[in-house]
């Protein structure tokens, strides 16, 4: 028994070690989770004199995905989304975050455009009410406009395949 | 240019001379019109930094997190997503917003990860009290096994003739030589 203790004490430390090990800190969690969308108006990128806003979509399941032409993880993301919206599942609505207004048009003629719209956030300011703090970010909102899922940075096929996609199955299915 | 030569220029722009102080007057009113422009346009400026906010920025700044450069404070950090956080802190306080309600905007939009300093709550109660917790574990084994080593000690007993030997073998340190 005495000789147990120090090891019990030593496997302890271990699976705390190994869980920290396994944490991503670049990774925080959104406090958003489960709270309203917050709301924003913004010209859109591609016909500045129409706006895009969140309570254009309420009533249907939407990602909300912050990209730019800058960013080098959008471009590794941007297959995939380009793939989810030729399978018409959800509609996905880009929010181009501090981008300049030609390179974001060109930068999408370029790789495809898997967006219904985009919003045009030059100065960032919708991105921060989003906590947006590393570009990609992508946000699953449902029919009532509140956020259910926050991915931080590009979406992975596999988070695709068994978070996202079951968790928009299941929110449409309400 | 001189008031005397702005005088004089502007008499012989007006042609009737009883009107001759008027032009002076004008003058006058001219320069305290321009002096009071000038004055204006400099508090218009926005680039002047505000000692006041700025010592609440700086008390603020090193009690923030950088999301993006987990080490560096905001105040340290030159990232784009230190330097927007901090317009941003200057905006609210420009508007007379105050620093819990700064915080409570930031805490709001990443989450209490931006402190440095967790809330003590629910989930950090651990974090909180958990050192302390270790510290009262280990005073009570310290003083089980203290307790313990006593009942030990007190356990031994000796025979009589084993306290004669000790006696005698001590006893020459009885006059304190040895």
């Amino acid at each position: 028994m005495k000789r147990l203790i120090p090891l019990a004490a030593f496997v302890v430390l271990v699976v705390f070690l190994g869980v920290g090990l396994l944490l991503d800190p670049s990774k925080v969690p959104s406090p958003l989770i489960d709270k309203p969308a917050p709301a924003f108006a913004l010209p859109q990128l591609h016909n500045a004199s129409e706006t895009i806003s969140n309570s254009d979509m309420r009533g249907q399941v939407w990602l909300f995905n912050v990209w730019a032409s800058w960013c080098v993880s959008c471009r590794q993301e941007h297959p995939l989304l380009v793939e989810l919206a030729r399978r018409n599942i959800v509609p996905i609505i880009g929010l181009n975050y501090k981008d300049e207004r030609n390179d974001a048009i060109r930068w999408l003629q370029d790789l495809g455009n898997p967006y219904t719209k985009s919003g045009h956030d030059i100065e960032g300011r919708v991105g921060m009410d989003y906590g947006v703090y590393g570009v990609p970010e992508t946000y699953v909102i449902d029919q009532q406009g509140t956020i259910r899922f926050k991915q931080i940075g590009p979406i992975s096929p596999d988070a695709l395949q068994n978070e996202i996609l079951p968790l928009i199955e299941k929110l449409q299915g309400i | 240019m001189n008031v005397r030569d702005m005088q004089l220029r502007m008499d012989s722009l007006v042609p009737h001379t009883h009107f001759r102080p008027v032009p002076g007057l004008l003058f006058l009113g001219l320069c305290l019109l321009l002096t009071g422009n000038v004055s204006l346009a400099k508090e218009a400026a926005p680039m002047i930094a505000d000692p006041v906010i700025e010592a609440r920025m700086a008390a603020m700044g090193g009690e923030l997190r950088c999301l993006v450069c987990q080490g560096q404070s905001i105040a340290g950090s030159d990232s784009g997503f230190a330097n927007d956080v901090k317009k941003e802190m200057r905006t609210m306080m420009e508007n007379g917003r105050s620093d819990s309600e700064v915080v409570d905007f930031l805490v709001q939009r990443y989450g209490d990860f931006i402190l440095f300093r967790p809330p003590v709550k629910g989930a950090t109660l651990l974090l909180w009290a958990g050192p302390f917790i270790l510290l009262g574990i280990a005073l009570l084994v310290l003083f089980i096994s203290l307790k313990r080593r006593g009942l030990r000690a007190s356990e031994v007993s000796l025979s009589n003739e084993e306290i004669r030997r000790a006696e005698s073998l001590l006893g020459d340190d009885k006059d304190g030589k040895g």
